[in-house]
């Protein structure tokens, strides 16, 4: 099936569509006097005096008894094990959106096809296994500190509201292929720098072993995204060509 | 002890103030607060909408009362930002639509255990357990769209199971009406009861009607229109508990009354300190519109309010989990249809229903297709999936 994303047609949003109504409108603007004083720094303001007086997202749950000895340990190292606790939280339920992420794409791919350059079948379900067993050692590790895999941390709901719009724009059955390896762009961006500083983590706390197992994770996140990368630009390149070189462009 | 409605004046109207930023300043938080604190935000929402929508209908319909019942209504209108105000942020529309539902199951569960007359309680029950379907759809919804654990909501007070499918909860509207208890006999409870479930049914109706178009996926769309609906037919269930005879004074008088019960019932069991005295306060306002309407009462249809009202608050809405008799109706009444006014087995259906729903679901069920082979775990169905497979330490499945 072919929809291409970049194609020419009736777009109404712009101030070019009505040039007379628009010289009307810009004109009514330019004459109205605002009813106050002042910039868009009134707004910043207001929102510094709620930061000031509201609580936060919430916090990190307590640890099991287990969880509790391992986190008094790291404390005596001068280390924070809830900071760790709440990021791996936040890995685990990125990566199970990940899943999620690859499955819509997955969808797209039987409705719109592939093109040369672009993700076959077996690379993204590959990388959907690789986000669930991402998922599995991260709800292991958390475990093995004694945290408890099924609370939603404050790490993780951040995460989850800033990057909300990715799972959303991926189901849109509006959205081709080629449109929904941005959202793998923008989620696997942020999966690379996460493990990134989770892996320094582990390290500062002493947990080595758990940094040697995520370097194995980040070393296959590294590959996602320059799949990702690759799949996208040629998508891009391909759909900005003309004529006869357009064969196989996305659709 | 008990409130003494007839004797408790709370604040009066005139003394009943708000400004934008006390309007909008309280959030709960959805990972530290208990799950029931959301669930008696969104039902004061509820209520306070139903306070709103009943008032202009009444101001339609009587001109004499057109102005205190602006008067009150503004008010309301403000109780009903403050409330509504209080979900965070952070919570997005289908975390929202998990509270709803958790609503519609506990507290219908405990109004059903208190319903004094055995055919009302029959029909929270039987309302109950098409509630109890939805969270397990929309949970269904929110683990496979954004791979999210909905017990991050429920937080395991309810059971994510399924009740009775939505698929065929689709009934022909007569088959929805109901018998109306009478207004003469009913106790105050039962009337309560009616307004209070019919409040929180209708806000659910036009909460989903508000989001549903927001969705992206076509699936989710289609169970937000498929749940919405079922929602309409409760609305029309429960309202047509009510008696039409009644005045609308004596409804008005009715809603205020149940607007004090409700929050004090929130009051009684808030365990967070900064929303349990906003509920105190709104305790307090609703007491002083109470009077307010009692005095219209005596002086324009010439009757006692004692007449028509409790003299001491019923024990409050018990805002905790009903698992086992939940579990208990699901048994015993799963299999229930309506049939005009009558709940019968479903192989008693009117052919009128079963065309109906014949209809609608000729193009295939979305609820069904969301949650097809769904089971919750903690941690996502995918948390299933990751150990049949088994994982290897280097975060690669071979």
């Amino acid at each position: 099936m072919e929809r291409k994303a970049s194609e020419m047609g009736m777009n109404r949003t712009g101030t070019k569509t009505s040039p007379v109504n628009s010289k009307k409108a810009i004109e009514g603007a330019e004459k109205a006097v605002p009813s106050s004083p002042g910039d868009a720094s009134a707004i910043w303001k207001v929102r510094q005096e709620f930061a000031r007086e509201v609580d936060g997202l919430g916090t990190v749950p307590p640890p099991t008894l287990k969880g509790m000895a391992k986190a008094a340990v790291d404390m005596l190292k001068g280390g924070r094990s809830t900071v760790f606790i709440d990021k791996l939280g936040q890995r685990a339920g990125f990566e199970r959106t990940g899943v999620r992420l690859y499955e819509s794409a997955l969808s797209k791919l039987d409705v719109f096809g592939t093109w040369e350059g672009g993700p076959s079948r077996e690379q993204m379900e590959k990388i959907r296994l690789d986000e669930l067993s991402h998922f599995a050692l991260v709800k292991r590790t958390i475990e093995k500190l004694g945290g408890d895999p099924s609370a939603l941390t404050p790490a993780a709901d951040l995460q989850a509201n800033l990057s909300e719009g990715v799972p959303k724009m991926l189901a849109d059955p509006r959205v081709n292929l080629l449109q929904s390896l941005e959202g793998l762009l923008m989620a696997e961006l942020t999966d690379n720098a996460s493990w990134e500083l989770l892996i320094e983590l582990a390290r500062e706390l002493g947990h080595n072993e758990i940094a040697d197992d995520f370097q194995r994770a980040l070393d296959v996140e590294q590959e996602h995204l320059a799949l990702v990368r690759g799949w996208l630009a040629a998508g891009v390149r391909l759909e900005a060509k003309v004529g006869e070189e357009a064969a196989g462009v996305p659709a | 002890m008990a409130l003494d409605l007839l004797k408790e004046k709370g604040v009066p109207l005139d003394r009943q103030k708000f400004t934008w930023k006390d309007l909008t300043r309280r959030t709960y938080s959805k990972l530290d607060d208990d799950a029931f604190t959301r669930v008696r935000v969104i039902l004061m929402n509820g209520i306070e909408s139903e306070a709103l929508r009943f008032s202009h209908a009444c101001a339609r319909m009587n001109r004499e009362l057109r102005e205190p019942l602006a008067l009150i209504r503004r008010v309301e209108q403000h109780q009903q930002t403050l409330v509504n105000w209080m979900n965070p942020p952070d919570q997005s529309p289908v975390e929202t639509t998990l509270g709803f539902e958790q609503v519609a199951i506990e507290v219908t569960a405990s109004v059903a255990q208190h319903e004094p007359d055995p055919y009302m309680a029959q029909t929270y029950r039987f309302g109950m357990l098409e509630d109890f379907d939805h969270l397990y759809r929309y949970s269904a919804l929110y683990d496979r769209l954004e791979g999210k654990d909905p017990n991050y909501l429920i937080q395991s007070y309810s059971d994510i199971i399924p009740g009775r499918p939505t698929a065929i909860e689709h009934r022909h509207p007569l088959d929805d009406i109901r018998r109306p208890y009478d207004a003469r006999t009913a106790e105050p409870l039962t009337k309560i009861h009616a307004l209070t479930i019919t409040a929180a049914e209708h806000q659910t109706h036009d909460f989903y009607m508000n989001i549903g178009p927001m969705f992206t996926d076509p699936v989710a769309r289609q169970v937000y229109a498929e749940i919405a609906s079922i929602e309409e037919q409760h609305v029309t269930q429960y309202e047509s508990l009510m008696d039409p005879s009644e005045s609308w004074l004596e409804k008005w008088l009715l809603h205020e009354a149940a607007e004090v019960y409700n929050y004090y019932s929130c009051l009684h069991y808030e365990s967070n300190p900064r929303i349990k005295e906003m509920w105190q306060r709104f305790v307090d306002y609703e007491l002083g519109h109470l009077h307010y309407v009692m005095e219209l009462f005596q002086r324009l249809e010439g009757r006692d309010p004692a007449e028509v009202l409790p003299r001491e608050l019923p024990e409050p809405i018990r805002f905790d989990s009903h698992r086992e008799f939940v579990r208990q109706v699901l048994r015993d009444e799963v299999h229930l249809s309506a049939k005009g006014t009558e709940f019968v087995p479903r192989t008693e259906e009117a052919e009128r229903t079963l065309l109906y729903r014949q209809q609608l679901n000729s193009e295939g069920s979305p609820t069904e297709i969301a949650a097809a082979g769904y089971h919750w775990r903690p941690g996502t169905e995918l948390s299933d999936e990751a150990e049949r497979l088994g994982t290897y330490a280097e975060g690669r499945i071979q």
